[in-house]
This record gives structure tokens, C-alpha cells and sequence, in this order.
């Protein structure tokens, strides 16, 4: 089943937590709301849950209004960082509950109810666990059941609130995975929280990038990746190089910060779109090589320009070709970059180097 | 188990003497008054003991406590549950008013709490003339005891149940509701369980206040004998009148209650610590189904 949320706001006193937002998710789309703590994507999601209300704005399941649905007829999913399992039940009962709390006209008999945990409990790999409690579990077993237990209704729509955050790197990897293959195979809209960018462009098939209470940008992993549509989207995702540069027309100079103006410009670059040259040619920077570091598949070059430190990320095979050492003097040429001026892009991978050397 | 002394503990003479001195202040001014009144109500034999006990008076004293707690208690479980909700869960204008409120019982005492409530229901009182109009007999009676019983045992239970609900959070409610679940059924199923402990031990405190209120009681009762009599007024009236036996039987039902409580207490506690301790265990290591 599918969301849509239309021009939500909704502010906490004086804080706005979220400014007109609109968002659609079809169905089988699993969607990340990534951003930094305090930009409103927990939000919005319990928003979309029905466990907080907006001040403005509407809520749509399947196209049907249910801004004013109580949650408990939503039929959401709902799955907490903290997991919120039932404490004084045991994993099976905590399964079961969805199924034993229905009206007594749709509730199943205790046969089903029975055969249906089972099932779920096989799904996430834990039927095996059925008679413990919840504190004798681990992290990673605790979510999956939390994922059991909400799946039990047969929800049209499941929410994941940081579902991995308070897990350990590896035990997040694989439940990742994991939770991709599940959603895959079950055709329902899901939506997670999370400040993890590698997550999110892992797992999710759209990315809305969420700042104070916005949406930055909205769309797949590689767009907003490889083609971020504002300052903030290019630092939040990945490590990104800033050059400071005035704007003449449609020519972007790189300059010094001291005489930047009104029209002054940031461009952006990833460290590996910036490739080092030994010799100098029309339109490359000079640049000092300050440190050399090689972290796994990478190098990660540190050089100075003008009194300023950039990244240069190579491939290890790029590095022994190029041999470099701290203390020599290279040639920086960007491959692909973006200008901003404040929030407004003016320009793709034009760049006028003269200036700079 | 070794003679090694630790490096930073006290030395052997300081222990004893600390400990020497506790056990002596509990003994003198705890363990000695309890003895002592076993050892005053049994001085004339059992026979004595519970001829005094079997007193009509006495008995209808010990029935009144009893029917006080038993209708004080529903109501201020009611109660307790009810602002302990609201405090912990939700966030309104005046919650801190009303947590004030509650400890107000702690603050005022007992017989300045008994004045206000014949102010308030007396015959000269506010209510006075409407209730007598109607033939509503408030003070002087059980329903004034009652209240006056109310007042004075409010906090325990609220007081007890808000830092449990509030460490606990809101996440297993909104996972109830979530899953469907009626606000009763989340309440029932979920809230209830997590909180019984607590709420059992807030129980307990206020049972032991409510039998043993003497101040509060003693203004709106009137002590007509066995009728508005509660055990520790019963216990003052046969005392003035030289009944030494029979005061010190009375109260040594009330020092029963006392280590029933105290017993009931260490249970509870008890329990509630291995319900933490569970609460807070430490995650196993980590397990990839490898």
C-alpha cells in the first residue's frame, strides 16, 4: 500500500520540527529518511504512524485520507531503536500479541495463532528462542523479533525508527541485507529512519535527505550521491573537498577566501573525482602533498593549496603508478564538480583553473 | 576468608564500632519498644492476652481498621495509577503542580489535615447545613474517617509507581497500540505487568499507613466505642483508662502488622530488584547465525 504525506508541518514551542513536506512512497518502495539528529525524520515518521499529530498537512494511505486514523486501526509496522519488546512476555508471546488482541470475531484460533508465530519465527531464524525473554536476548536477536512481531498483523505498511542504531557494525551489516530480502519478498511500503548515509544508500531504493526540517533532496542512492542538490546534501553524504571561488558569469574562479564577495562560490568535489598529475598542464592546481595514508582499498592523499587542505582519494594501483611522497609538489585537476552559490547550484563541472595556479 | 586487609577499607576497630553503634541505636529505639510491647500486652499470661482481645470493643475497632483499609485502598489504587499515568506518560500544563500536589499529605500534619475536614464537612463547616438538610453524616462517622484515610495515604502509591513508569518509557504502549491493541487491552497486557511489582510495594506502604493513621482519624472520628473506633484510637482510649493489657494486646496487633509489612516489603523488594536486574542485564555477545 502506498503513503503520501502532503504539506506536513509541525513544530514542538518555538521549534519547527517539520516545514510543509509532501512525499510519496509507492508501494514496494523501500524509502530511507536520512539526516542528522534533530531534523525532524523521526518525526515524520511517527507522523506517518499516527503516534504523533501534525499541525498541518494530511496523510494519505493508499490514497485514502487517514490523518485522524488512530494507529491502532493504521495497520502500520512500527519497529523501535530500542526495540520495545514486551519485557514480561516471552518471544513467542510477544509475537503472538498482534493476533491475540484482535476483536474476538477476526481473532484466530489458538492453533493458527500458533502456527502463525512459528512461521514468522522461522523467517527471522529464531524459532528456536521462542520460550525466552526478551532481556536474555541479544541486540540483534531482539530486533528481528521486534520485525516478527510487527509483521504479525500483516501490516500494509511498515515504519523503522534507526532500527540498527544501537547495534554493533557487524550485527547491522547483515541485518541490512536482511531486512532488503524481507521487504523484497513481502511488497509493502517501507520507510526507515536513519543518520547513517552508508546505510541509507545501501539498503534503499529512494533516499529523502532531511535538514531542519526539510527535504533537501529525494531520490536514489546514486543520485543523491553523485549528484547532490545542495551544499548540505554533498558534506551529509560522503567526504566532499571545498573550494572557495568567485562566480563571473558562467566562469568559476578559484580564488582566495579574503576577497570573496557577495558573488563568492563553494565548489564541491569528491576526493575521487580529483585526479593528482605529476605535471602541469592548462586548468590544473598546484598543490603540496602533505601526508600519504593508505586505509583498505584506498590511499587518501592530504595535499595543501593556497593554505588550504583537500583529500584526494586514489585507488592503490593509481598510487603505486603515481609513487607519491609527503613534500612534493603535484598538479590537482577535478574530474566532476559542482558550484553553489548559498543553497543555488550555478554550475556543473564548468571551472576555470587559470586563476589558481 | 583471608586475613589480608583490604588497602583502603577501615580499620577493623572503626568497623566494629560503627556497626556496634547501629545495631545498638536500632535495638534501643526499635527493637526494644516492639519487645516491650509483646512483653506488656503477655505479662498477665495468654489467658489475660486474649480476653483482652476478645473484647467486643477490640474487635469491632480491629473490624473498622480493616473496613477503612479495604475501602481507602481501591480508591487511592485507582488514584495512584491514574496520576502516575498522566505524570509519566504525558507532558500538560501544571504536571509539576500536580506532583507537588500529591506529596502535599507528606507536608501537612495529620491533624491539620482532620481540622480541614471538619471545616469543610463539620456542622458548622461549608457543607455543613446541606448535609444536614439531607441527612449526610460525614464527620463523626465513616465516610469522614475514610476521607481523612484518603488524604494521609495518597502519595504512597503515585509516589512509588512515577520514577518505574517514567524510567520505563512510552515505547511498549505505542508498540501495544500499534500492533491494535484498545487502550485497555495495552493497560491490561502491557502497563499493568511491567508496573504490578511497584504498584503491589506502594500497596503495601499505604495499607501500613492507612491501619496505623492515628492523628487525621482521631479529629473526625468522635471515638464513639466500637463504632468509630480504629485500633490505634482504641489503643489510647484503654491506656487512659489504666487498661494496660488490654492497650498493649491491641497494640500488639498493630506491631504484627508492623513485621507483616516489613516482611511483605523485603519480598517485594526482593522481587522488584531481579526484575531490574533483568531489565538492565547486559546483552549477551553479539551472535551473527554464522
Amino acid at each position: 500500500m502506498s503513503i503520501e504525506v502532503r504539506n506536513i508541518s509541525k513544530r514542538f514551542g518555538n521549534f519547527v520540527a517539520l516545514d510543509n513536506i509532501s512525499l510519496e512512497i509507492p508501494t514496494g518502495e523501500l524509502v530511507a529518511l536520512l539526516g542528522p539528529s534533530g531534523c525532524g525524520k523521526t518525526t515524520l515518521l511517527r507522523i506517518i504512524a499516527g503516534m504523533e499529530s501534525s499541525d498541518t498537512g494530511q496523510v494519505l494511505f493508499h490514497g485514502e485520507e487517514a490523518t485522524h486514523v488512530h494507529t491502532r486501526e493504521r495497520r502500520v509496522g512500527f519497529v523501535f531503536q530500542h526495540y520495545a519488546l514486551f519485557r514480561h512476555m516471552t518471544v513467542f508471546e510477544n509475537v503472538a500479541f498482534g493476533l491475540r488482541v484482535k476483536p474476538r470475531a477476526e481473532r484466530p484460533a489458538e492453533g493458527e495463532i500458533r502456527e502463525r508465530v512459528t512461521r514468522l519465527l522461522q523467517l527471522v531464524q529464531l524459532d528456536w528462542l521462542a520460550d525466552r525473554y526478551p532481556s536474555q536476548l541479544s541486540g540483534g536477536q531482539r530486533q528481528r523479533i521486534a520485525l516478527a512481531r510487527a509483521l504479525a498483523v500483516e501490516p500494509k505498511v511498515l515504519l523503522l525508527d534507526e532500527p540498527f542504531g544501537a547495534l554493533d557494525t557487524q550485527v547491522r551489516k547483515e541485518l541490512r541485507r536482511w531486512l532488503r530480502r524481507l521487504h523484497d519478498e513481502m511488497h509493502i511500503a517501507s520507510v526507515f529512519v536513519t543518520h547513517d548515509q552508508e546505510e541509507a544508500l545501501e539498503v534503499a531504493d529512494r533516499v529523502v535527505v532531511m535538514n531542519k526540517g526539510r527535504i533537501e533532496q529525494l531520490g536514489t542512492p546514486d543520485e543523491v550521491y553523485s549528484a547532490p542538490a545542495s551544499p548540505f546534501v554533498y558534506r551529509f553524504l560522503g567526504n566532499v573537498n571545498v573550494f572557495r571561488n568567485r562566480v563571473h558569469g558562467q566562469w568559476a574562479e578559484v580564488d582566495r577566501a579574503e576577497q570573496a564577495g557577495k558573488d563568492e562560490a563553494l565548489a564541491f568535489v569528491r576526493p575521487h573525482d580529483i585526479e593528482i598529475q605529476r605535471d602541469a598542464s592548462p586548468g590544473a592546481l598546484s598543490a603540496g602533498v602533505l601526508h600519504v595514508q593508505a586505509i583498505g582499498p584506498l590511499v587518501r592523499v592530504e595535499v595543501e593549496h593556497q593554505g588550504e587542505i583537500f583529500e584526494v582519494e586514489l585507488t592503490r594501483e593509481q598510487h603505486q603508478a603515481l609513487a607519491l611522497a609527503a613534500g612534493e609538489t603535484v598538479w590537482l585537476r577535478p574530474r566532476n564538480l559542482r558550484v553553489f552559490q548559498g543553497d543555488r547550484m550555478v554550475s556543473a563541472q564548468t571551472f576555470d583553473l587559470g586563476a589558481g595556479i | 576468608m583471608s586475613a589480608v586487609r583490604r588497602v583502603n577499607s577501615e580499620s577493623r576497630p572503626v568497623r566494629w564500632a560503627l556497626l556496634t553503634l547501629a545495631f545498638l541505636f536500632l535495638f534501643l529505639f526499635l527493637g526494644l519498644p516492639l519487645l516491650a510491647v509483646f512483653a506488656e500486652a503477655l505479662r498477665q499470661g495468654f489467658g489475660p492476652y486474649a480476653a483482652a482481645l476478645a473484647e467486643p470493643d477490640t474487635l469491632a475497632a480491629i473490624r473498622l481498621t480493616v473496613v477503612v483499609a479495604l475501602l481507602v485502598l481501591p480508591l487511592n489504587l485507582v488514584f495512584g495509577v491514574a496520576a502516575a499515568w498522566a505524570i509519566a506518560k504525558f507532558d500538560f500544563r501544571g504536571k509539576s503542580l500536580l506532583t507537588t500536589l500529591i506529596d502535599l499529605p507528606f507536608a501537612v500534619s495529620p491533624v491539620v489535615a482532620g481540622l480541614l475536614f471538619i471545616l469543610i464537612f463539620g456542622r458548622q463547616g461549608w457543607f455543613g447545613p446541606w448535609l444536614a438538610e439531607h441527612d449526610i453524616k460525614i464527620i463523626f462517622a465513616l465516610p469522614g474517617m475514610i476521607i481523612a484515610t484518603m488524604f494521609i495515604t495518597v502519595p504512597y502509591i503515585a509516589r512509588e509507581l512515577i520514577p518505574l513508569m517514567q524510567a520505563q518509557g512510552k515505547d511498549e504502549e505505542e508498540a501495544a497500540v500499534s500492533l491494535g491493541a484498545s487502550g485497555w487491552q495495552m493497560f491490561r497486557r502491557v502497563s499493568l505487568p511491567n508496573i504490578k511489582w511497584g504498584l503491589l510495594y506502594g500497596v503495601i506502604l499505604a495499607n501500613a499507613r492507612a491501619m496505623g493513621e492515628f492523628g487525621a482519624v482521631s479529629v473526625v472520628s468522635g471515638h464513639v466505642r466500637g463504632e468509630t473506633n480504629t485500633l490505634p484510637l482504641h489503643v489510647e482510649i484503654l491506656y487512659n483508662e489504666y487498661n494496660s493489657v488490654g492497650a498493649f494486646a491491641a497494640a500488639s496487633v498493630l506491631g504484627l502488622l508492623a513485621l507483616v509489612t516489613l516482611l511483605a516489603k523485603t519480598v517485594v523488594e526482593w522481587r522488584m530488584a531481579r526484575e531490574t536486574a533483568m531489565l538492565n542485564a547486559e546483552l549477551p555477545p553479539e551472535k551473527t547465525d554464522k
